[in-house]
């Protein structure tokens, strides 16, 4: 059985989840602070890709990223690399429909936090930079945590988008979920059901490691 | 010295507009919730902009609008004491204590300051415990201790007891005192409780709508609350409006009495005030400046734990008014409910029209 489709799918993931993470908590720190329209506007925009269907996010994203397009032509004139049909297509394609799940769970989390824990750590004198990163994230981790491993989950099971942007190619860009398709469509029933049984343990594992990070949440 | 506030900031629903000048070491804010107390408390701490105005505290500009100068919380030297304490949660009472050191260099300086505070607020054996594995009064001494560990100029304590359970309450607020006394701290005091306020203030500011409308000794405050909302916050039960009918006489329609006075009364009188203990069944011995009696109907009755409370109405009282109360202890509960009632001249509180003076 060739394992590249979970070795491809797992470096996508990460990567993509590795963006998200950062982009994510920026996104969600700074949209919590705006004034309600601003906030309203950048929300709808920055959570679409999550309720748009993934044809149409892999659609935006071949407008951006084909050889024509102004992303893609740059790139290909600057390094002369083709994004469209290369594996890396599939992390901006994870990307997309991930970040709003991160953006979303931790600007929840932000907002929750008790904003005079703040005010208590700047009468007592601490800078700001403390109190974000020993204060507030501290407080808000299990929230940005949950975020991370649901984005994790949506990116490693990415189909629609990434199927439009970098096709299905054995040993280049197969996923394993397009892996899963292109197994069906050929009648390759029983390897279908052993990628199918591996999905279903990551996602399993996925789910029971958010459960458990929210009940610790509850507990606080 | 001291402190100084003049500070003006508009809300949507309500505009705040708070002068005040203090020396004493406590200062209590009295008013009712949503008044204004902890907006102003945020405004002198920098959480909060003013819109306008000036804080000076011991001759430091903390906030000046006309000289653009705003120091950030950080910078101002001044305590704050959260309703729910706000104590870091992710970190230990020995950790939330060193918070407060962030400012002090010296390792063996922060070292001997920590177990000095562990030590006078019995959190030595607490020191490894989390937030939530205090109590409510454990909570609030490592709080305390927190800040008095950096050392303000200025305590701001925002209902420190409301958090608490009724019995715990007074017993803290004995400590909180002999705490205060200890370290000297100029302190501000933000409370709805009248018996709070009481305990542990020399100086009152009473305050509504955003605006301090009382401000003296407590002792004079209580006695003469001035309007009708200094007296229904310092505890008065019974008000209603008056007329004045001559230079020392008045008129209480809804009760339908008349009182001759000792003191010329001022045209601005808006109504009159009795709280609820100083009604008499006889007229007191050796005391010239009695009323005559009212003739009473009693109405009903309420018991607490050490007290009646006894509700009736005046002879002419109107029938859309509501019931007064007399307050008696148990055991001067009288064996037949009299037929009149009595009162000193001293214990009516004439109660004038708000000057709104900004």
């Amino acid at each position: 059985m060739d394992l590249f489709p979970l070795f491809n799918s797992l470096r996508i993931a990460f990567l993509s989840s590795f963006f998200v993470f950062f982009t994510g908590i920026f996104a969600a720190y700074y949209a919590a602070k705006l004034p309600r329209l601003l906030k309203g506007i950048l929300d709808v925009i920055l959570t679409l890709p999550l309720v748009l269907p993934p044809t149409v996010v892999g659609y935006f994203l071949l407008l951006l990223l084909g050889t024509k397009r102004p992303f893609g032509a740059w790139m290909m004139e600057q390094f002369q690399i083709r994004i469209v049909m290369s594996w890396y297509a599939a992390v901006f394609a994870s990307y997309a429909v991930a970040f709003p799940l991160m953006y979303r769970t931790a600007r929840g989390a932000f907002e929750s936090f008790d904003i005079t824990l703040a005010d208590a750590g700047r009468t007592l004198g601490l800078s700001n930079t403390y109190i974000f990163w020993r204060i507030r994230m501290p407080a808000c981790r299990q929230g940005i945590l949950a975020g991370t491993v649901l984005a994790f989950a949506r990116a490693l099971g990415e189909y629609g988008a990434t199927s439009m942007v970098c096709g299905y190619t054995p040993k280049r860009t197969a996923t394993i979920s397009t892996t899963v398709y292109q197994l069906w469509r050929t009648d390759n029933d029983a390897l279908a059901f052993r990628w199918v049984f591996i999905n279903l343990i990551i996602s399993a594992f996925v789910l029971l490691t958010v459960n458990m990070l929210e009940k610790k949440q509850r507990r606080k | 010295m001291g402190l100084f506030l003049d500070i003006k900031k508009k809300f949507e629903t309500f505009s705040l507009s708070v002068h005040l000048q203090t020396e004493v070491p406590i200062t209590g804010l009295l008013g009712a919730s949503g008044c204004g107390k902890s907006m102003t408390l945020r405004c002198i701490a920098g959480i909060e902009r003013p819109d306008e105005g000036k804080i000076i505290l011991n001759g430091q500009t903390l906030f000046d609008s006309e000289k653009h100068i705003n120091l950030p919380p950080q910078k101002r030297g001044v305590g704050y004491l959260f309703q729910n304490y706000a104590l870091f949660p992710n970190m230990t009472v020995e950790q939330n204590i060193l918070a407060g050191l962030s400012k002090e260099k010296s390792k063996i300086r922060k070292r001997e300051v920590l177990s000095e505070m562990l030590e006078l607020f019995s959190l030595t054996e607490l020191r490894r415990r989390r937030p939530h594995e205090l109590s409510g009064g454990q909570a609030q001494r490592a709080a305390l201790a927190r800040i008095l560990a950096s050392d303000p100029q200025l305590l701001l304590l925002d209902e420190p007891f409301s958090a608490l359970d009724t019995y715990l309450r007074e017993q803290l607020q004995v400590q909180m005192l002999e705490t205060l006394k200890e370290f000297g701290k100029d302190t501000i005091l933000v409370t709805h409780s009248r018996d709070e306020a009481y305990h542990m203030c020399e100086q009152v500011a009473l305050m509504e709508k955003g605006h301090i409308f009382s401000f003296g000794a407590m002792k004079s405050v209580f006695a003469n609350p001035r309007t009708i909302a200094g007296a229904r916050i310092t505890g008065c039960k019974n008000i209603a409006k008056a007329q004045k009918t001559g230079e020392r006489e008045i008129f209480v329609p809804k009760w339908g009495i008349s009182l001759s006075l000792e003191k010329p009364v001022d045209d601005s009188l808006e109504a009159i005030g009795i709280r609820a203990h100083a009604f008499l069944p006889a007229p007191a011995k050796n005391n010239a400046h009695m009323t005559i009696p009212f003739p009473v109907v009693f109405s009903g009755e309420l018991e607490e734990p050490f007290e009646w409370i006894l509700q009736f109405r005046f002879q002419n009282q109107t029938p859309d008014s509501i019931s007064l109360w007399w307050r008696i202890p148990k055991e001067q509960y009288p064996k037949t409910l009299p037929k009149y009632l009595y009162l000193s001249l001293d214990d009516v509180l004439l109660l004038y029209r708000q000057k709104m003076d900004n």
